[in-house]
């Protein structure tokens, strides 16, 4: 911080006249975001720090605990553990599903046939429509008796699952309500598809490569960095999997918790049983995972991301 | 398909015959995907107008008949769902207006003007953008409750006031790629700052204030946590919160339930049937942000 001080204090007795003007006026231009980011971001972040090592139910005063929430998130919270579980099993499961079904569903809507479009917006739907509503319409769908699934199975001569009744059920029941959005990762492979250059695939059709040959030697390849950049995503966003939980499992995570996500259960801890220190600490050491993890997936990608950059400069 | 019979299939169909058949290939796995995607929606639509009878009829009526219009109107009777509805599009005009006040703002002041400094605050609003919001959730809470304001619309407007950093990025974008000597020729002409801000650089850049708008609406009418948290009185409810309410209320009028779940999709899909053309190339760069 004191470098930066001395740095911009150094600039700014080398600027003119007109050039301080210009400079004060774009730090008032900027000022909203200034503000927003002390008062929204920056102070909230420090306070969660601190309130991490505090138990507070928002009506007394915060008692300094110390490591105390850690502590027990860590050694004492079974509820700690299955939150945990229960998303890096949804993740586990749903990531290379949505990587499968989003680039089909790309290479699909890659075609060109006339009133595509139509279909692109009909793929993309269920990720603009509230999803406390599509996650209604799932529940009805995943009704045990009267729901569309089961009487089609029922159809078939299976009985089907009592799914979100059912603890073992529950999450592969969130994992198809989440494909169901996949249209939304679909339109980012869309436009990774849509950016490898027609050459390639002429120069592969007069080598003589078919279509398979085509798709695994040049699509997948060039796609690497958008599926690498959704699999991050899709990792934070697990996580932050919220909504479908809290009304599919519901609010207290379904039976036997089988879908208390991580974020539904900072939730529990913070506004339902109102332990804003603990509720912090949960929040703290998601942040912390998810920012290791990001670096760690970046330091790896260099292993199978093929960035054509990268390739000319070590040519 | 295998490449022999790719082959085989062009020696005798020609080449015009060739793209006839990938076309109708090609239709058949979308019609096929399509008719997967829907059969949802269907279910969600068909249970709308059913009567509670039919609603639990076993097997079920793929085509309801008779066909109960009237529960559209029975959700606006039985739950107040025509003020969440209007609760929910104040909240979404009022940070549609934030948004457009302070993204404009800053992304010029980031674009266009020069100041010791700006990059460095760029990159750390950039990287704002990787870390979760939910590690301020807690203390932001605490924040407006011990500012008495909870149960009101602030908590859920303010912020709009203060900018997103990833709309400011996509405005910025949009106004580094005007050409700087419109900026100089105004200033020539006697044109103070604002006034260039203001005739020349917000009507340029309307395409991506476009944008801005059905992001925000889209983003503030699905959004449930933060309602979630912050409203308890029915009155102030929005949309999403009133329909999962219901959904604890009522749990067995399924009919109701999809009725108004029909009723909560219509305004963000018919912004998106209009705004189409502009946000194909917006999506893109969204999606990167998650």
């Amino acid at each position: 911080m004191g470098v930066l001080t001395r740095r911009l204090t150094r600039s700014w007795s080398g600027l003119s006249a007109a050039e301080r003007r210009e400079a004060v006026a774009g730090y008032l231009f900027i000022s909203p975001w200034i503000v927003g980011f002390i008062v929204f971001f920056a102070g909230p972040i420090i306070a969660s720090f601190i309130l991490s090592f505090t138990s507070w139910n928002i009506v007394g005063t915060p008692e300094w605990v110390g490591l105390d929430n850690y502590e027990r998130i860590f050694t004492a919270d079974p509820f700690f553990r299955k939150a945990v579980s229960v998303t890096l099993r949804y993740a586990a499961i749903y990531l290379p599903l949505e990587v499968f079904f989003g680039i089909l569903i790309a290479v699909v809507l890659n075609q060109k046939l006339k009133g595509i479009g139509v279909f692109r917006t009909l793929f993309y739907m269920p990720y603009i429509v509230p999803k406390v509503a599509t996650s209604l319409v799932w529940v009805w769908v995943l009704n045990p008796r009267y729901g569309l699934l089961n009487t089609i199975l029922r159809q078939i001569g299976i009985e089907g699952p009592s799914w979100l009744s059912d603890p073992d059920w529950v999450l592969p029941s969130i994992i198809l309500m989440s494909l169901w959005g996949v249209g939304g990762s679909a339109v980012i492979y869309l436009a990774g598809l849509q950016n490898i250059p027609d050459q390639l695939y002429e120069a592969a059709s007069v080598d003589g490569a078919n279509r398979v040959q085509k798709f695994v030697r040049i699509t997948l390849p060039m796609l690497t960095p958008t599926i690498f950049f959704q699999l991050v995503l899709g990792m934070i966003g697990a996580f932050q999997t919220f909504t479908p939980a809290f009304i599919a499992a519901g609010r207290t995570g379904g039976p036997l918790q089988s879908g208390l996500f991580y974020m539904l259960y900072i939730y529990n801890r913070s506004f339902e049983s109102m332990r804003m220190g603990y509720g912090a600490a949960l929040a703290w050491i998601m942040t912390v995972f998810i920012m290791v993890l990001t670096v760690l997936v970046f330091r790896s990608s260099s292993y199978w991301v093929y960035y054509e950059a990268e390739r000319k400069r070590t040519r | 398909m295998t490449d022999l019979s790719a082959t085989r299939q062009r020696s005798w169909l020609g080449l015009r015959g060739l793209r006839i058949f990938n076309n109708v290939s090609g239709y058949t796995i979308l019609m096929v995907l399509s008719a997967l995607f829907m059969i949802p929606l269907y279910w969600m639509f068909s249970t709308a107008v059913k009567t509670p009878q039919q609603t639990f009829a076993i097997p079920p009526e793929v085509i309801p008949s008779p066909v109960e219009w009237k529960n559209f109107g029975r959700v606006f009777e039985e739950v107040p769902f025509g003020r969440f509805y209007l609760n929910t599009l104040f909240l979404a005009g009022a940070n549609i207006v934030g948004h457009l006040v302070s993204v404009t703002l800053v992304a010029y002041g980031f674009a266009r003007l020069r100041f010791p400094g700006r990059n460095v605050l760029f990159l750390i609003m950039l990287s704002t953008l990787m870390i979760p919001y939910q590690v301020t959730l807690v203390p932001r809470f605490v924040m407006f409750a011990k500012l008495g304001l909870t149960n009101t619309y602030w908590p859920l407007i303010l912020p709009a006031f203060t900018g997103t950093p990833f709309l400011i990025f996509l405005v910025r974008q949009y106004m580094m790629s005007i050409p700087f000597d419109l900026d100089e020729a105004a200033y020539i002409d006697g044109a103070t700052r604002f006034d260039v801000f203001w005739r020349i650089i917000i009507p340029l850049t309307r395409p991506a204030l476009m944008l801005v708008i059905v992001f925000t609406f889209i983003d503030v009418w699905n959004d449930f946590l933060q309602p979630l948290i912050y409203l308890h009185d029915p009155n102030l409810f929005t949309v999403s919160l009133g329909l999962s309410f219901f959904q604890g209320a009522r749990e067995t009028d399924w009919n109701l339930l999809m009725a108004g779940s029909v009723l909560a999709m219509i305004p963000p899909l018919v912004l998106f049937f209009f705004a189409q053309k502009q946000l194909i190339g917006g999506i893109s760069v969204e999606g990167l942000k998650g």
